[in-house]
């Protein structure tokens, strides 16, 4: 029997449920929680880049009006909290004792009865400082001569290295070098990829609020992680962990930003703590871009060995990455650079060699992973600038070359030269679809003509492959805890039912597609399942949403919480009915007798049931938890081809089209993927032309408010195309892949290519992003290209 | 630093309070009165979270006195509901997917009411160059234009019914 239940899931572009409160504005973010007597903090920052501390006096401050304490990190020591451990097994510190390491670091905290009073307070506190040499290229930090940049650190490291990690078999990849250096082609290029800030709209803050009699800290916290935060607040604070309740309340865009815990956290934490008061501490914008994660800032060498028809053969990368102040990247522990050695890419390398060294600078502390699955944003970039250097060396077409180095589709499940088990693909389908939806024949005629004429217009391709979904546990982690992640459902008696998930929602839309998830396990409508997350008394414990791991993990343990409460639904039916399980029928909504389908229970009857007339021989109650460990990750990938017009006069680039392809295998709700798409595009745009945070030899950040970091606005943002292929992960249980992530990863390179193709016949192989028309107008210049 | 006592009519209703001659418009918006959709962004007049209409005008409450709204009619995002009724610009923000974090959406609707109020049948160009100060990190924008687009139409044709006949004779 053909069922009348339209449930509304897989697939279908069902309108976000999140939407009722927030185009009300009544969503709930953490500056819209205020609370009876709430007291505000506001942190004394360094205004040096390196400086010892010789006295910090708050006599002035604790005179203003309104201003209640001043905690120094003297006070944090006397508590032994002037500490915190970062992502990354690096203490940072929470208020600076006795030097500061980086422009804007945490100084003191200011606690008052309003924000203005807490300004005020601010700024009257009167630190004593003595400037030191100030060190920001990480070239230069780790020269014999170089100062020391961490004395405190407890294994007292010489120099500023912080770490050495390699991957890979370097014999063998020099020996495919040394092959091609004889009989092929080999190509090299230096790069490097900008310091840039995830910048969400709302900044990072807190209310903290302990109660004295109850002994219970409650955080409102602008957090992807709460329950990761939750057990770093115990092992930290020494607090116990069940009388902590973290509450990430609506979060206005993450994008890695709120992955870390930051100095202003723990301080509003300490001060109610103190003051028996909830106290609210919300950073300004500056405070955002100066002083919390950063993303990239890799310097980048890499070299290509190909035969002389420019089949790949080998990659060797050496990368010097500036983690700033305290190594506090958000990397799982057992790899240092991330996943940073998925950068062979979306091609079949026979060998490749990885090496990175970490270095500490005069520089805000990270990096994350910014919009990115831990620094496949710098692999992407790297390899796909490395194809079009390779492909202008032995002359063939940017496309061409990919097409007859792509990893083929019938190599899947594929084993990379780093290890790295890709679970499906079939890179040539989403290339030839951006290819005919471009005409990209037709492309390349118009650029010859162009050309011709003196114009210059360029075609830039990137075929990326992504690496998202963490877990495994056994291979990944936050500070140690396992990254799996979980989902609960309840059904009611009367057949709706409320899902608590492990992730949280920066808007994403988890509200309206775990339910569909839901909806289309069980039969049910979406309107009728209500999704929470963000509340650590009431959520399953999970890692949180980022690293586009929310679908690939938690989707996975929805889809298998949501099967579990099918199969007990199952057992009363067959009760119900009076047959065995194996005589049972699912379709949509409802189990029925196979070969008699007028004879059945939809899944409300079946859980009414649960509560009324359960088997004697079952528990009651339609309950479901799953935590699940996701056995590989899974790789998302796509084809972005980007067209660009140069101005010979002024050096602008205009996108005049960009067309990105995207395979992320099951889609759930294709309007919130198209959603993902354009706001990840445009998130790879930023830091391909405009965004760039840098710093002056004394250590001054450059980019440090949205007057000079250039967030790209509707005048400079494209309209996206977008168009699909479908390749399902063989091993998540809808076949989903995450997609938040790829366009961030793949659009900058498909821009820099873009530009490098346009000045290509003149010799250019490499301008470093963000470009700029400063510097496109530099080169037009030196190769006598401008117009009057 | 001195107090002032000052009368604002917002979203119709009045409300009157003291504030000190420094106090933001926003903070007396959010902290004092509660209306919390209006957000904060930036602090330098860049991001357009806070924007409102200050006697018909989109104006960025960050970057104002509350002490200058004194006498002034204002208009947040708690007021385009009507009578339980969404705004077409609502209504057009959820039907075209124009919103994900929600973080930027109160003050991009402003700036929207604001734009469709002096130019009720804008091009896509003029729909970029009119929410051009406000910033959103999610969306790309493209259906941030659609749903402008969206209550374009529609209250135009909402509003064409008595006068369609003066206008078909133009």
């Amino acid at each position: 029997m053909a069922t009348e239940v339209h449930v509304h899931g897989l697939g279908e572009a069902y309108k976000r449920k999140e939407d009722a409160r927030f185009i009300r504005g009544q969503g709930n973010y953490v500056d819209d929680v205020q609370l009876p007597g709430m007291l505000y903090g506001d942190i004394v920052r360094s205004p040096y880049g390196h400086a010892l501390i010789k006295n910090v006096d708050i006599s002035e401050a604790l005179k203003v009006p309104g201003v209640l304490a001043v905690i120094t990190g003297k006070d944090l020591d006397a508590a032994g909290l002037a500490w915190m451990p970062t992502l990354s097994a690096d203490t940072e510190a929470v208020l600076a004792l006795d030097r500061v390491h980086f422009q804007m670091q945490e100084v003191a905290f200011v606690v008052a009865t309003n924000r203005y009073a807490a300004a005020d307070g601010a700024s009257a506190v009167e630190v004593d400082y003595e400037p030191l040499q100030v060190v920001v290229d990480p070239k230069k930090a780790l020269e014999p001569d170089a100062p020391l940049l961490r004395p405190d650190k407890k294994e007292k490291q010489p120099t500023n290295q912080i770490w050495h990690w390699e991957t890979g078999d370097r014999e063998a990849t020099n020996a495919s070098f040394a092959e091609a250096e004889a009989n092929g082609v080999v190509v090299k290029q230096e790069m490097f990829i900008p310091r840039i800030h995830p910048a969400p709209i709302e900044t990072c803050g807190c209310v903290a609020d302990f109660h004295k009699a109850t002994g219970k800290l409650t955080v409102w916290m602008t957090s992807q992680a709460p329950h990761a935060h939750r057990t770093l607040f115990a092992i930290v604070a020494g607090l116990p962990e069940h009388r902590i309740r973290i509450i990430s309340p609506d979060i206005g865009g993450g994008f890695g930003n709120k992955v870390p815990i930051y100095p202003g956290y723990v301080c509003a934490v300490v001060a109610s703590i103190t003051t028996g008061k909830p106290v609210k501490w919300i950073e300004d914008r500056t405070e955002n871009l100066s002083s919390t994660g950063f993303g990239r800032d890799y310097h980048i060498k890499a070299e290509v060995a190909a035969d002389k028809d420019g089949n790949v053969q080998a990659l060797r990368v050496y990368t010097l990455a500036d983690h700033g102040a305290f190594d506090a990247a958000a990397n799982p522990s057992k790899f240092p650079a991330g996943l940073f050695h998925i950068c062979t890419g979306s091609y079949d390398f026979k060998n490749a060699f990885v090496e990175v060294d970490a270095a500490h600078t005069n520089k805000a502390p990270g990096g994350i992973a910014y919009r990115c699955s831990f620094r496949v944003t710098e692999a992407s970039y790297l390899i796909e600038r490395m194809m079009d250097t390779l492909a202008y060396e032995v002359g063939k077409d940017p496309a061409q070359l990919r097409l007859q180095n792509f990893i083929k589709p019938e190599a899947f499940p594929y084993r990379s030269a780093l290890n790295w088990t890709y679970d499906s693909g079939d890179y040539e389908a989403a290339l030839n679809l951006a290819m005919k939806n471009v005409d990209y024949e037709g492309l390349r005629r118009e650029q010859a003509e162009k050309r011709s004429r003196g114009e210059l217009m360029g075609i830039g391709i990137s075929s990326f492959t992504e690496i998202v979904g963490a877990g495994p546990g056994k291979h990944f982690d936050i500070a140690g805890i396992q990254m799996f992640d979980s989902c609960e459902i309840r059904v009611h008696p009367t057949g709706k039912a409320l899902a608590r998930i492990g992730v949280q929602t920066q808007g994403q839309g988890h509200e309206t597609t775990f339910a569909q998830i839901i909806a289309a396990e069980l039969g049910m409508s979406p309107d009728d399942i209500d999704v929470e997350h963000g509340d650590t008394d009431t959520a399953p414990y999970g890692l949180g949403t980022y690293a586009s791991r929310s679908t690939p993990v938690a989707g996975a343990a929805t889809a298998l919480a949501a099967r579990k409460v099918r199969d007990k639904a199952k057992k009363i039916a067959a009760y119900l009915l009076e047959v065995g399980e194996e005589d049972l029928e699912w379709e949509p909504g409802r189990f029925f007798v196979k070969g008699t389908p007028g004879k059945g229970k939809t899944i409300q009857e079946l859980a009414f049931a649960a509560y009324t007339n359960c088997p004697p021989y079952l528990e009651p109650g339609l309950e479901a938890v799953d935590y699940y460990d996701p056995p590989n990750l899974t790789y998302p990938f796509g084809s972005y081809i980007c067209v660009v017009d140069i101005d010979r006069g002024t050096g602008e680039v205009h996108i005049r089209r960009f067309m990105a392809v995207d395979d992320c295998g099951t889609i759930i709700n294709p309007m919130v993927v198209e959603g993902q798409i354009h706001g990840g595009l445009t998130q790879g745009l930023a830091p391909a032309m405009y965004e760039e945070i840098s710093f002056d030899e004394n250590g001054n950040i450059r980019g440090s408010n949205f007057q000079d970091y250039l967030i790209p606005t509707s005048m400079e943002t494209p309209s996206w195309e977008t168009d699909k292929t479908y390749t399902p992960s063989p091993h998540h249980p809808i076949g989903a892949k995450g997609v938040g992530e790829s366009p961030t990863v793949g659009a900058p390179q498909a821009i820099a290519n873009a530009v490098v193709d346009a000045l290509a016949h003149v010799g250019v192989r490499h301008i470093d992003i963000p470009i700029t028309p400063w510097k496109v107008w530099s080169i037009l210049k030196e190769k006598g290209l401008t117009s009057d | 630093m001195s107090t002032h006592h000052i009368s604002v009519t917002i979203n119709g209703a009045s409300y009157e309070g003291d504030v000190d001659s420094r106090t933001l418009l926003v903070h007396w918006i959010r902290d004092t009165l509660r209306l919390t959709g209006t957000h904060i962004g930036c602090d330098t007049t860049s991001c357009g979270a806070c924007t409102i209409l200050v006697d018909g005008k989109s104006t960025k409450s960050c970057t104002m006195f509350a002490v200058q709204a004194d006498g002034r009619q204002l208009m947040t995002v708690e007021g385009l509901e009507q009578n339980g009724k969404l705004h077409p610009l609502q209504e057009g923000f959820h039907e075209e997917h124009a919103l994900q974090c929600g973080y930027c959406t109160p003050g991009m609707m402003m700036t929207g009411l604001a734009l469709l109020q002096r130019n009720p049948n804008p091009t896509e160009h003029e729909i970029r160059v009119g929410i051009s100060g406000n910033l959103c990190r999610c969306t790309g924008y493209v259906n941030i234009v659609k749903a402008i687009q969206y209550a374009a139409e529609k209250m135009q044709a909402t509003e064409e019914v008595p006068v369609s006949a003066g206008q078909g004779g133009e």
